[in-house]
């Protein structure tokens, strides 16, 4: 074995091996070299990058949501509350296997489709270590469930966040409106920077239309956080400012007063404060929960409350369009006295038809079958009783010009500009309205349609109680509006914006009539006058679902009940020191006078009551 | 036992009386593994999050180690020379047990249990290896003839292999190197060189498809483009390079480190530990633990060339080359010029076996510096 060494030369080998030890050596310090430029490369060519990279890494920061303004009624009763909900969050990266992840939780929650297919679209969106919500509005015992489990649930967190809540659920929903979720369209809209760490809108109603005063301001934290995004400690911190609070001029007692009033059926009302504008009562039947919106609704309730034939998601008060009928003679009646196309001793005699020069089928009066309203008809029985055939006339000597412009000054036929989104504007027609809407002439027959406010006329339920308002205060222009004051603020909601220019006398006039509706022993709405303790004055009306022919009579046995005529009533109380005005319709009520009005005194009786108990606490 | 075998013979003609040389001691060798043992431990403070159970058990490897080291120079190279292939059959024996009987975690198989101990064969082989190499070929014509050539790359290949299948390619690779520096020092002829490059190049495609499994070839395609995967494999390298990177000059102090103080560094206190020191020190750190390692190389490569036999010179060369491996695929890696193959840092990595089988190197490296001259 030590053959090879015999023959080895020791000083050969160690000059071999001492010139490999070298060459050893220097690659060793070449290679050092290598180490050094890299690490100079780091640490001092790069070192501003990776210093702010450092720096992204550890701080965050992180949307401080504010707390969204709440909505009180005129008293302080809370109509819009926040309250906490318990959410269930992923953060993808801290579970070992999301799949399996979810698959645990489903066995332990409700997980619904809908909620995983969410989960996996919003996920795309997120990155690893961010937050994405599974399931909203956990149960209290769901979270015991998922606090009980949680070792072995890594990845999964609840969170808690404040969401909307509305005590009083269908009773203000057209009103206040609901908050929902950001939808695709207006996330586009949006200030993305201004809902970062909330993700609902004002939808409808006061919560959207109020948006940005009951939004608040988004505050921010700069924390600094670990590799697994667990908070260490808070750098620097800007406080979210909370959302202004909203008190409105609604009453939750006329409201309710209202709402009960319609007993279920189909409608609309409105009342409003005279002195202010400020809108009182704003009812929609049937209604909805609001609170089913605000963290989503399913699809099944969604479809039950789109579809159903009550139609409740629609907002009757400022969306329903309806022939007004006879309630608005007092306003034609206060124009042709105003514009002396009639006079207080101008009488007719109604045999029940209206003939018209040149045309040859008559206009009929609503109690043509019992021979029309009789001999020596005025103004004031015309209103009293309702008789048509005088406005006929009444219309026909004033003209469409006249009853269309002093129709406008009364809020008809354009959008009442409350604070409210998607409100509907009616229809005053005039000769250019229907040039531009029908491409055709005004005829005579027209004019003597909207003399009782049928044919082409159409209005709002909030459009008859502006114009009884303006009615009731002699002719001041107010804005109707909900909101009274804003973070304790007074609006500028009770300045007249203008006034309608009629003699005293005629206004005397009318209002005397109107009472009469209530108070005489002939007055279409006489069946409200039992046991009150103070004067209302109205005007009732129906408006026709379908069409009747001149031959046939409107006999509502014959019909289903959803073609019976609609039931109007405009009124306001009292008489003399008028406070509060209503506009109403009751669909397929019939009457005015024995289904609608009734639910009008409803009203007003609940708003006298308020006045006699009057210490008014303001908030 | 031989008689010899001790060196310590306090009788011996013209010896040294220092207490260094009767305790076969190397003071600047000691004394630059002191200076590392205590740069390790500073770190390690930082790096763990600053657990001063980790220091303590660090420490108390420290003091093993040292023992264990002073104990090993006790012996005289001749006496390794001679254990040499029976040290080497016991090691390729285990790792064979390994392969078997093995316990481990995470995936991969390195322990023996012995009831009392565990013992890792693959540490072992680190000197084994070097040592058998460095003792065949010794003793074989210089430069080695090709059965010789072909004996020791046997010889090297045996472990390298069975160590790769723990998989544990961090300690495959160095003993892969300690075997092929034992053959380059014994004066490789420069044909065998340039085959061996050329064999070196052919077989990459042979690893990449037969021998690395998944999560290997990963590594190597996460070092190319660590951003393809952010928060999987390139995460690592990703947050160890931004640590390096964030510290600079002079860094952001001892315990200041934001990358490894707040989690975003993994294995921080062990494979990773570089850029703790990077981050808290700055350049100027990394610099100052470069030049400590040069130093003790340098010193180790001294003891090398005026060692007294060929067995020694080229055992020492060996030891002190392959140390720098340790340093340059630790510090290559986690800077992000190396595939992550988790070797770790000698000295400042937490780990007791790495440690101890460290020093038990240097203590060899002790006693052939302190080997008696011969007339």
């Amino acid at each position: 074995m030590m053959d090879d060494a015999a023959f080895s030369d020791p000083a050969r080998e160690r000059r071999l091996f001492a010139s490999r030890l070298f060459i050893g050596s220097l690659a060793t310090l070449f290679l050092s070299i290598v180490l050094i430029a890299r690490y100079f490369d780091l640490q001092i060519s790069r070192y501003e990058d990776f210093a702010t990279q450092s720096n992204k890494n550890r701080v965050l920061v992180r949307p401080l949501p504010p707390s969204r303004g709440l909505i009180y009624d005129r008293n302080g009763a809370l109509i819009a509350d926040n309250r906490p909900s318990y959410n269930l969050t992923i953060v993808p990266e801290r579970s070992e296997n999301t799949e399996q992840l979810l698959a645990e939780l489903a066995k332990l929650i409700t997980i619904s489709e809908r909620d995983l297919q969410r989960f996996q679209k919003n996920l795309k969106r997120r990155r690893p270590f961010e937050q994405t919500t599974l399931r909203v509005n956990l149960s209290e015992e769901e979270r015991a469930t998922l606090a009980v489990n949680g070792h072995r649930l890594a990845g999964a967190e609840t969170s808690a966040r404040l969401i909307r809540y509305y005590p009083y659920g269908e009773l203000f929903a057209h009103a206040a409106g609901y908050m929902g979720r950001i939808n695709e369209r207006e996330s586009q809209t949006i200030e993305a920077v201004k809902y970062s760490g909330t993700d609902s809108i004002g939808k409808i109603g006061l919560e959207k239309f109020y948006e940005t005063q009951l939004l608040g301001s988004v505050g921010s934290e700069q924390v600094e956080t670990n590799a697994q995004g667990r908070v260490m400690r808070v750098l620097d911190k800007t406080a979210a400012e909370s959302g202004a609070n909203l008190t409105l001029f609604l009453d939750h007692k006329l409201q309710r007063a209202g709402f009960d009033a319609f007993n279920g059926e189909r409608g609309a009302l409105v009342a409003i404060e005279i002195e202010t504008g400020g809108i009182l009562a704003m009812v929609s039947t049937p209604s909805y929960d609001p609170n089913l919106f605000v963290t989503g609704i399913s699809q099944k309730n969604y479809d039950n409350l789109l579809y159903s034939k009550d139609r409740p998601l629609f907002d009757r008060a400022i969306r329903g369009q309806y022939p007004p009928g006879s309630t608005i003679k007092p306003l034609f009646g206060l124009t042709a006295l105003n514009s002396k196309t009639v006079s207080s001793s101008f009488t007719i005699k109604d045999n029940g038809y209206f003939y018209f020069k040149g045309i040859e089928r008559p206009w009929r009066d609503h109690n043509f079958a019992q021979g029309g309203h009789g001999d020596g008809v005025d103004l004031a029985k015309a209103i009293i009783e309702s008789c048509d055939v005088y406005f006929y006339e009444l219309g026909v000597r004033t003209g469409i010009d006249m009853l269309s412009e002093h129709a406008a000054e009364f809020g008809l036929g354009h959008k009442t500009g409350i604070d409210m989104p998607g409100e509907r504007p009616g229809i005053m027609p005039s000769r250019a309205w229907k040039k531009g809407a029908r491409g055709q002439s005004w005829f005579n027959g027209d004019t003597i349609n909207v003399s009782i406010g049928q044919g082409y006329m159409l209005a709002t339920p909030l459009q008859l109680a502006v114009m009884s308002a303006r009615i009731a205060s002699r002719g001041d222009v107010r804005t109707p509006r909900l909101v009274k004051a804003i973070n304790g603020v007074e609006t500028n909601a009770t300045d007249i914006v203008g006034k309608i220019q009629i003699d005293d006398k005629h206004w005397d006039y009318v209002h005397q009539a109107m009472q009469d509706v209530v108070h005489s022993v002939r007055g279409t709405a006489r069946s409200i006058n039992t046991g009150l303790s103070y004067k209302i004055a109205g005007k009732t009306g129906t408006a026709q679902v379908i069409s009747i022919n001149a031959e046939e009579q409107y006999d509502s046995s014959k019909l289903d009940k959803r073609q019976w005529d609609h039931a109007l009533f405009v009124a306001f109380a009292p008489v003399k020191n008028p406070k509060i005005a209503i506009g109403l319709i009751l669909e397929n009520g019939e009457h005015g006078g024995s289904s609608a009005a009734p639910i009008a005194r409803a009203v007003f009786d609940a708003y006298m009551q308020s006045q006699e108990s009057t210490t008014v606490v303001n908030r | 036992m031989h008689r010899n075998d001790f060196v310590r013979q306090l009788s011996s003609p013209g010896g040294d009386r220092r207490p260094s040389r009767v305790m076969h001691l190397d003071i600047p060798l000691l004394l630059l593994l002191l200076v590392l043992c205590g740069i390790g431990l500073t770190v390690l403070f930082s790096a763990s999050g600053e657990s001063i159970g980790y220091v303590k058990r660090q420490a108390t490897f420290m003091l093993v180690g040292l023992v264990s080291m002073i104990a090993v120079a006790q012996f005289t190279p001749r006496f390794w020379e001679r254990w040499s292939i029976v040290i080497y059959a016991g090691g390729l024996l285990s790792l064979v047990a390994v392969l078997f009987f093995g316990v481990g975690a995470k995936g991969a198989q390195r322990w023996l249990d012995l009831g009392f101990t565990r013992f890792q064969p693959s540490e072992l082989m680190k000197i084994a290896v070097p040592m058998m190499i460095s003792a065949y070929l010794s003793n074989r014509y210089m430069p080695p003839r090709f059965k010789h050539v072909f004996f020791a790359a046997v010889a090297t290949s045996l472990p390298v292999f069975l160590v790769a299948r723990q998989p544990d390619l961090g300690t495959s690779l160095i003993i892969f190197s300690s075997g092929f520096f034992a053959i380059f020092l014994a004066g490789l002829g420069k044909r065998y060189l340039v085959s061996t490059g050329l064999l070196a190049i052919a077989a990459i495609p042979i690893l990449w498809f037969y021998v690395l499994l998944d999560y290997q070839k990963q590594r190597v395609l996460t070092l190319l483009s660590p951003e393809q995967d952010k928060l999987g494999a390139g995460w690592n390298i990703i947050q160890s390079t931004t640590a390096i990177g964030s510290g600079g000059w002079s860094g952001k102090g001892w315990t200041q480190g934001t990358q490894s103080q707040l989690n975003f560094l993994p294995e921080s206190h062990t494979d990773f530990i570089i850029a703790v020191l990077a981050e808290e020190f700055g350049l100027i750190g990394v610099l100052t633990l470069l030049v400590v390692y040069m130093l003790l190389i340098g010193r180790c490569m001294l003891i090398a060339v005026n060692a007294q036999t060929m067995f020694s010179r080229l055992l020492a060369g060996t030891l002190s080359l392959t140390f720098f491996v340790y340093v340059f695929v630790n510090m290559g890696m986690v800077s992000g010029i190396l595939p992550v193959v988790g070797a770790p840092l000698p000295f400042i990595s937490y780990g007791g076996s790495a440690i101890v089988t460290l020093f038990i190197g240097f203590g060899i490296l002790m006693a052939i510096s302190t080997e008696p001259k011969r007339i």
